[in-house]
């Protein structure tokens, strides 16, 4: 190992690192802005410029690998007029309009121009000023204060996979700006606001809202995906700000997806529920929480006397925390019911197993073969198809079996792409194919993928786990992981769907049979069932419905007691990952209004019952109880289910996937989310072949149509050609208002003349 | 012995009084210096940091742009600022009040400010009946803003080249 000298200090370091980053072990800071540990090494700025001896000129410390003897000096007179030279040359064509940008005092330009430029400017000559780019909703732009490191280019490059800014031009010409003026539609694009050294891309929800030393700093757990991504909340007057990464290797290293870091916003929604409120004869009143508590426990104890516990079925969000979910399903056993849904997206009877991803997150990295089954990855798990993409960059085999062959943000090896219900056949095929019987060419592709390779893993999506052959398709995954000797994973669809099923928040099936009456938790379940319509219908039947939400929404429709809770930023708890990791986290900021933290409703709403084991004092005796010594032994992804469950007969299936931007009530409520491309009011798609079918394809690729499912309303809506869905497929967005009643998720659909 | 002489003819001549009442007497004949205050003003330093005010441009437009700084550097915590995009998309302020029963007068804020938006007015017999008159809103500063712009500039002009 090379021996270097930096600074008059000695050490030894690995052979290839650059000069940057050995300085950096020595605790050395060296000014840069165009490197980034995460990123490839562009050495554009050349702030960096160092003196190393017996070089003829000063060397860029980022560019530079280290070599045996080398002798480095960064703080020479020498590398100091280097770098005052460079700064004075970047500064030349920067408009020094601090006062006005967003970036000001957390700017690294104004940071190391005080650190390290000059005194005073000797450029009195009109500067180059660069037109505005539109970037869409999330990212504003002043480009005229770019000083073109190509960070956000090379992030799009190389993490993103997404290259959708690009640098055309050269020198005085040079522009960082979108290809052909598209926006920038990436689901990762909000990671170059902060990979942004200066004020060029910033943040469009918090254009001049806050100062970065006004804001108190909370650490937080994102509540959309299982990847559990870290969050730095910044919070300001009890209100949140915006959201940041904080750094987990582990998890999310230093990105952020952007339905994570831009879903804030929904938390101040005007529909939000502030004070509890209890349907009179028709009439919505706001009550005091005494009332509101001892109207819903005495409703649902009149329920469970004359009608039995089943009467009464329990619904929670797959987001919920730990506590939460802990209490509720306590709440509802000791209420004698069974009917407890906690993955109201999921089907099968193996969703009350704690299925996780089978080995750590950041494990992906290192796989050789990946098997992803049912998956629309990019919008499920932004962050972990950026680890999905890092592996296949360095040279694993993907193999996707899916509906839609969409663009993934990584080379593809295999794609079998068919309707919902093939994949059963096809697993089976692979599955033969991987004991050397003949099979299909795709298959016989797929196992000889997963034939070679040392580390390799077959993971189950959203749309397989809400797969009306679910419990099928995980045996079938398991056979074919267990033959080829891969890892077994699941990517979950809730942030707490592994903790749900640990805490044993998943039993019965709550909207099988219309119910007496519902306790609702923290979700929208015309939207985030796997049946709105059904769910819907049942909800507005019952004789008495507690809904435990931040938002008033539909829920005025078929509630018969509303109790504000706390939604992400206001609540404390635990979250347990894909990863089966346990992470908690305290409220960012108080609560809104009268509401409360779900668990202390729960708690009290226990008490009202006269219940026994409902005295905790704080969350984390809740989680004591909900998660004893020896829980990780409980994450298990065995298909236990003979999963012979009918097969999808029809001509017409329905591809329903959740948009990225709806997979709950928060992300539904977030301004700027909800003005991106990929939360548009939602389009049929279907490939030509289907498009003549239906009798749509002669107008051009743009018709609207009425589609229906047996028993549902019909729903008008545009479709549209788009040859990447499979035979046989319509694909509508579900989780949106517009397509609820169409009915159960990955049905058979009709389409009217 | 002649310090004891001294202080006998001294005890009955008077002389310290006489003394005292020539200083008297001198200073009935000198020029006054008292003024006549409200009616008079002593003269004051461009400098002075009497009451705050927040200026306009000459076309109207106010000339803060909500960066915050006066805020950062107030050690009294006397300033809150909330800042917004305008419909024209500049940066502003939606609200910018001081409170002056917080402010200690150092000046730091006009010293901060990169437009000289907000600035210290030569006004210091202010006064308010309830403790809220003195928490002053943005349009209670632009208003005194308004009235004294033509002193405020002198006194910019005046002390522009100490700067």
């Amino acid at each position: 190992m090379p021996l270097v000298t930096i600074d008059d200090k000695t050490i030894e370091v690995p052979a290839g690192i650059s000069v940057i980053e050995a300085a950096q072990q020595l605790g050395i800071y060296i000014p840069h802005f165009c490197y980034h540990k995460k990123l490839s090494i562009a050495a554009s700025c050349r702030m960096c410029l160092v003196e190393v001896e017996k070089a003829p000129k000063p060397l860029p410390a980022c560019a530079t690998p280290v070599a045996d003897g080398m002798k480095v000096k960064t703080r020479s007179q020498y590398a100091i007029d280097a770098q005052k030279g460079v700064m004075e040359f970047l500064l030349i064509n920067h408009p020094l309009d601090c006062p006005i940008c967003d970036q000001g005092g957390e700017c690294m330009l104004q940071d190391i121009a005080v650190g390290y430029g000059g005194v005073e400017s000797r450029y009195a000559e009109p500067k180059r000023v660069v037109a505005e780019k539109n970037l869409g909703p999330l990212i504003s732009t002043d480009m005229t204060r770019c000083i073109h490191c190509s960070r956000c280019v090379r992030f799009g490059q190389e993490i993103a996979g997404q290259m959708e800014l690009g640098m055309p031009g050269r020198g005085e010409h040079v522009e960082v700006m979108p290809f052909l003026e598209n926006q920038v539609n990436s689901e990762l694009s909000g990671n170059v606001i902060d990979l942004c050294p200066v004020g060029a891309l910033t943040s469009k929800p918090f254009r001049y809202a806050a100062r970065g030393w006004e804001l108190g700093r909370r650490l937080g757990v994102s509540p959309h995906d299982s990847l559990g991504s870290n969050l730095t909340v910044q919070v300001k007057n009890g209100r949140v700000m915006r959201v940041l990464p904080a750094d987990n290797a582990a998890i999310n290293e230093c990105w952020l997806s952007d339905r994570d870091r831009f879903s804030y916003q929904g938390l101040y929604a005007e529909d939000r529920l502030t004070v509890p409120m209890v349907k009179d004869n028709g009439r919505w009143i706001e009550v005091d929480w005494a009332t509101a508590l001892a109207q819903a426990a005495g409703a649902l104890r009149m329920l469970k006397e004359t009608h039995g516990g089943d009467a009464l079925g329990f619904v929670a969000a797959s987001g919920a925390t730990v506590e939460e979910l802990h209490l509720l399903q306590k709440l509802a056993r000791d209420l004698g019911s069974t009917q407890i849904e906690s993955h109201p997206l999921e089907r099968g009877a193996d969703r009350a197993q704690a299925r996780w991803l089978g080995m750590p997150v950041a494990e992906i990295n290192r796989l050789d073969r990946i098997l992803l089954i049912g998956s629309t990855l990019r919008s499920e798990q932004p962050l972990l198809a950026a680890r999905v993409r890092a592996a296949v960059k360095a040279g694993a085999e993907l193999s996707v079996l899916h509906a839609a062959n969409d663009v993934q943000n990584c080379k593809v090896a295999n794609a079998a792409i068919a309707a919902p219900s093939r994949w059963l056949a096809l697993l089976s095929e692979i599955e033969q194919a991987l004991h050397g019987a003949p099979a299909s060419v795709e298959a016989q592709a797929m196992a000889a993928s997963l034939k070679s390779g040392a580390n390799k893993a077959v993971l189950l999506g959203a749309v397989a786990q809400m797969h009306p052959q679910a419990d099928a398709l995980h045996a079938k995954a398991a056979a074919i992981a267990s033959v080829c000797g891969a890892t077994l994973g699941f990517l979950p669809v809730g942030a707490n769907s592994v903790g749900a099923a640990l805490v044993n928040a998943q039993s019965g099936d709550v909207f099988a049979t219309p119910r007496k009456g519902y306790v609702v938790l923290g979700m929208e379940p015309e939207l985030d069932c796997a049946d709105g319509a059904a769910a819907m219908q049942d909800l507005a039947a019952a004789e008495c419905v507690v809904v435990l939400t931040a938002y008033k929404g539909r829920a005025t429709e078929y509630a018969t007691v509303l109790l504000p809770i706390a939604p992400w930023a206001e609540n404390e708890g635990g979250l347990v990952n894909m990863e089966g990791r346990l992470q908690t986290f305290n409220a960012a900021t108080p609560c809104h209004g009268e509401a409360r933290p779900a668990w202390k409703v729960l708690r009290v709403l226990g008490n009202q019952f006269g219940l026994a084991g409902f005295d905790f004092d704080t969350a984390a005796a809740v989680r004591a109880e909900a998660l004893p010594e020896g829980w990780v032994n409980g994450l298990n992804n065995a298909a236990s289910a003979v999963g012979q469950e009918a097969a999808i007969v029809g001509e017409i299936e329905w591809l329903a996937e959740t948009p990225i931007y709806a997979v709950d009530a928060v992300a539904r409520r977030a301004m700027a989310l909800q003005a991106t491309a990929a939360a548009a009011a939602p389009v049929a798609t279907a490939n030509a072949a289907m498009l003549a079918q239906i009798g749509a394809g002669t107008t051009g690729g743009k018709a609207t149509i009425r589609v229906r499912q047996a028993a549902g309303l019909a729903v008008e809506i545009i479709v549209r050609q788009e040859d990447c869905v499979a035979d046989g497929v319509l694909r509508i967005a579900a989780g949106h208002w517009h397509t609820v009643s169409l009915g159960a998720r990955m049905g058979v659909l009709e389409v009217e003349a | 012995m002649f310090k004891w002489i001294q202080q006998f003819f001294k005890t009955f001549l008077l002389v310290e009084l006489l003394k005292g009442m020539a200083v008297t007497g001198r200073h009935l004949f000198v020029r006054k210096i008292t003024i006549q205050y409200p009616e008079q003003h002593t003269p004051m330093s461009p400098r002075f940091r009497g009451l705050h005010a927040q200026r306009r441009y000459a076309n109207g437009e106010e000339r803060c742009i909500a960066c915050k700084l006066c805020e950062a550097a107030c050690p009294a915590m006397a300033i809150h600022i909330e800042s917004a995009p305008r419909e024209d998309g500049t940066r502003r302020t939606t609200r910018y009040d001081i409170d002056l029963t917080k402010c200690i007068f150092c000046g730091y804020c006009e010293e901060a400010c990169p437009v000289d938006a907000i600035v210290e007015t030569h006004i210091f017999a202010y006064h308010g009946e309830k403790r809220g008159d003195l928490y002053y809103t943005k349009e209670m500063l632009l208003a005194v803003g308004d009235q004294y712009e033509a002193e405020i500039a002198r006194n910019k002009a005046a002390d522009a080249k100490y700067r």
